[in-house]
């Protein structure tokens, strides 16, 4: 595949490749940030009203920062691989469209459901709740268009949906298992009943995935079913079975030492999805590369000018470990469970 | 056909956008540094109406946050979804200028956000006072970046173009560009103007309320003496900017001014009706002589008029009456924060220094002068830039999305819809905040609603840093 590349020692070929890690990176940053809070959002219809603000305010100090990751991501796709952001947005209009509609209405709901009228407050929890669910689907719909190459046909079009029905339990099982974390009580307990149910649809999608993936698309089925390449690849779903079956024991052991008072391991439910997470990431990030859009459109044929790339690579060289440093603060202040939002 | 209704609606979804847009940062940049004013106030004196004062315009500052980060991510995608040209021509420019941005502003503004709101009780008083610090200099990173572009597409420099793209030649150029301090300047006294009017007017409409603790009368203060103080500020830096864009976007300046033929001795036009079809005002009302006078310090000095850029001058009209909204309500800031100044002046004493009721109403009806300001000033630079994208190098059209209208359309009614129903329903929200909330001897709640908005704390020194 690296036979679509330039030469790899100039500048030219090179940092369209570190390019493409800082924004595969970045998404994955913001898949599983933003996915525990949209996920916490999911879920909180199921909620009773006290529980309601406990699961906000678990998520309050870091919501903002969270969808930052994906003005990164996004960003990154313009700055750099501008031609294919013009191709990528184009294809993808409605589906963005609805996204941000979704982000819209939960990221402003999320401040009005407390401060607005108390009358209106129900209203705004219903947003809150439906603007996380459109978010998170349409984010899984675009990322069934990426995988067929934005093919739009009819089947298409429901192989799009089941992602994004698919991410939307995985964030579910996220949320969940953030809560599982940041909770206690009876909360706690639901939070774990949460991510029983959220882990049956995960399991059902990732699967679904895993199997039409290499069916819709003729280029990754060649990828992945080549001798020698299936044999190196197979670890990748042998270990996101073994931290199913390990997310699996823990709900079940879970209820029990809770019971008790026994806080051991509630953090293995949230780390295994996050395993999980990354697992996919790299299994779609192997099925992708070099392209932007797949058959079409190379991270070379999309970059832009390397003395352009070269000034964004320097910033970002520097800013990026700052920033790293300064979310690590954020989340070390409110570590531990989270308490009611005042301020 | 088709693809000029694609057009068309792509601008307007874009105008509608970044007209929702910038309302909320333009209230955020300056009410970053009005809290860390308060904030500091607190630890200075010990005071508590300070901190009050604080924690009643944080949630405000909060709110207005989160409408200006969700509007903002929908920008950034929309200058792929809808101006696809601009990126494919100049993205070598404005590529690292928005990273820039992202990188340097909005992961410290955001991260620091929720230590600043929900952190105060898990850090020390120095750490908060530096959470809200990083916010206040965070957004105001973040319109240093985003008029660095702006203005650069106005005015841009430091490029050379080879085959059809932009190169950088020098990044200093690029960013300081002729018309960049001048609109940095004026953007950032207009965020100033907007918020001294909005803590001003929202004090004074609690103070109606009669809610007239220490915290709101210090709030009243800070937003009066602040607008009396910018406003001639910006007058003089607005002056300045008119004159760099004679000298850079001259068909702008015509428009605005209305001056459709080039000559000697212009006249200042008033008010007028400025006709496109016939090149000419009806019904204009002029002083003679006086605009060669400002623009060209000398009374017979030649303007140049729309004359000279014949089908590459911007439409006349909504130029014009923008420009002159805005010079009205900069003129009507300037009257009511005098007028109320000299009302609640330090050296007057006892009774006379109070507001009076006139006073207040004036000031709750301007509360959100700032933004029909801000807006009017947008469209005389936005609109008074066109038909150019890039002055110069980029027209629109030529930038436009090629998605098929229908489906712009339909993207179209759900953020118009969307963007009413938030404007409404954040004015309502923010004058619901400021109303004074029952008190009937219930214990103060954990819950946001139920917590007082306003304690009359005995002022004593050295009161404990609680």
């Amino acid at each position: 595949m690296l036979d679509l590349a330039p030469d790899l020692t100039q500048a030219a070929g090179w940092m369209p490749i570190v390019f493409l890690v800082v924004m595969g990176l970045a998404m994955l940053a913001y898949v599983i940030l933003d996915g525990y809070d949209l996920g916490v959002g999911v879920l909180m219809r199921r909620a009773s009203d006290d529980d309601k603000d406990t699961m906000v305010a678990s998520i309050g100090p870091f919501w903002d920062a969270n969808e930052t990751w994906l003005v990164l991501g996004v960003g990154v796709l313009l700055t750099v691989f501008h031609k294919g952001y013009g191709i990528i947005l184009g294809a993808l209009y409605v589906p963005v469209a609805l996204m941000l509609i979704g982000l819209m209405l939960r990221g402003v709901a999320f401040d009005f459901r407390v401060k607005a009228h108390a009358a209106h407050k129900p209203l705004w929890n219903r947003l809150f709740y439906s603007g996380s669910l459109l978010a998170g689907w349409s984010q899984g719909y675009m990322l069934g268009a990426l995988i067929t190459g934005f093919a739009s046909g009819a089947w298409n079009i429901v192989f799009n949906a089941v992602i994004g029905a698919a991410l939307v339990a995985a964030y579910c099982l996220l949320g969940a298992g953030w809560l599982i974390m940041k909770t206690e009580g009876e909360l706690q307990l639901r939070a774990v009943r949460w991510a029983r149910g959220s882990l049956w649809f995960t399991m059902a999608g990732i699967a679904a995935i895993s199997i039409a993936t290499p069916l819709v698309s003729p280029s990754i089925f060649g990828k992945w079913f080549s001798f020698p390449n299936i044999v190196l690849l197979l670890p990748i779903p042998a270990a996101t079975a073994v931290l199913f079956w390990i997310i699996y024991r823990s709900l079940h052991r879970l209820p029990v030492r809770l019971a008790q008072g026994n806080e051991y391991g509630v953090w293995v439910p949230f780390g295994s999805t996050v395993g999980v997470f990354l697992l996919a990431f790299y299994g779609l990030a192997y099925s992708i590369f070099p392209w932007l859009v797949i058959d079409k459109l190379t991270i070379w044929q999309s970059a832009s000018a390397p003395e352009s790339m070269g000034v964004i690579l320097v910033g970002a060289l520097v800013v990026l470990p700052v920033i790293i440093g300064y979310t690590i603060f954020a989340y070390r202040v409110f570590w531990g469970k989270s308490t009611a939002l005042k301020y | 056909m088709e693809g000029l209704d694609g057009f068309l609606l792509a601008r307007i979804q874009f105008a509608a956008n970044i007209t929702f847009h910038i309302l909320f940062p333009t209230i955020s940049i300056s009410l970053g540094w009005v809290l860390l004013f308060f904030k500091l106030r607190f630890v200075k004196t010990g005071q508590q109406h300070w901190m009050d004062a604080y924690q009643f315009w944080v949630k405000i500052f909060a709110l207005t946050f989160a409408l200006g980060v969700v509007s903002g991510i929908t920008m950034s995608f929309q200058f792929g979804t809808n101006w696809p040209g601009f990126m494919e021509t100049v993205g070598n420019i404005a590529g690292p200028l928005l990273a820039y941005e992202v990188l340097t502003a909005f992961f410290l503004e955001a991260t620091m956000l929720g230590v600043m709101l929900f952190g105060r009780s898990r850090v020390s008083e120095t750490t908060h006072t530096v959470a809200t610090w990083l916010v206040a200099g965070g957004t105001t990173l973040s319109a240093f970046w985003i008029l660095a572009l702006n203005s650069w597409m106005q005015t841009p420099a430091g490029f050379e173009m080879i085959n059809g793209q932009a190169h950088v030649t020098s990044w200093f150029e690029v960013i300081f560009n002729p018309s960049f301090p001048y609109r940095l300047v004026h953007m950032l006294l207009a965020s100033g103007l907007t918020v001294a009017f909005l803590v001003a007017g929202i004090s004074a409409y609690r103070w109606l309320r009669q809610d007239r603790g220490a915290d709101v009368m210090a709030s009243l203060k800070t937003g009066v003496y602040l607008a009396a103080v910018l406003i001639p500020l910006q007058i003089v830096a607005g002056d300045l900017h008119g004159l760099n864009t004679l000298e850079h976007q001259p068909a702008k300046l015509a428009a605005m001014e209305g001056i459709w033929k080039t000559e000697k001795g212009v006249p200042a036009v008033l008010i007028a009706w400025p006709d496109e079809k016939a090149k000419t005002n009806r019904y204009e009302i002029a002083i003679p002589k006086l605009a060669s006078l400002y623009l060209t310090h000398s009374w017979d000095g030649e303007v140049k008029g729309l004359d000279q850029f014949e089908g590459e001058h911007p439409p006349v009209a909504p130029v014009f009456w923008a420009f002159r909204i805005m010079v009205g309500v900069g003129l009507l800031m300037l009257a009511v924060s005098w007028a109320t100044s000299f009302q609640l002046a330090p050296w007057k004493k006892g009774q006379t220094r109070d507001l009076t009721v006139w006073h207040a109403r004036v000031l709750v009806a301007m509360t959100f002068a700032g933004w029909v300001a801000l807006i009017a000033g947008w469209y005389v630079t936005e609109i008074g830039r066109q038909p150019w994208l890039v002055s110069g190098v980029l027209t629109a059209a030529d930038a436009a999305s090629r998605v098929p209208a229908p489906t712009i359309a339909f993207s179209l009614v759900l953020y118009l819809a969307l963007y009413l129903s938030l404007l409404v329903a954040y004015i309502t929200v923010v004058f619901y905040l400021a109303r004074p909330k029952p008190q009937d001897g219930k214990p103060r709640g954990e819950r946001l609603e139920d917590q007082l908005n306003v304690v009359n704390y005995p002022e004593k020194k050295g009161a404990s840093h609680a």
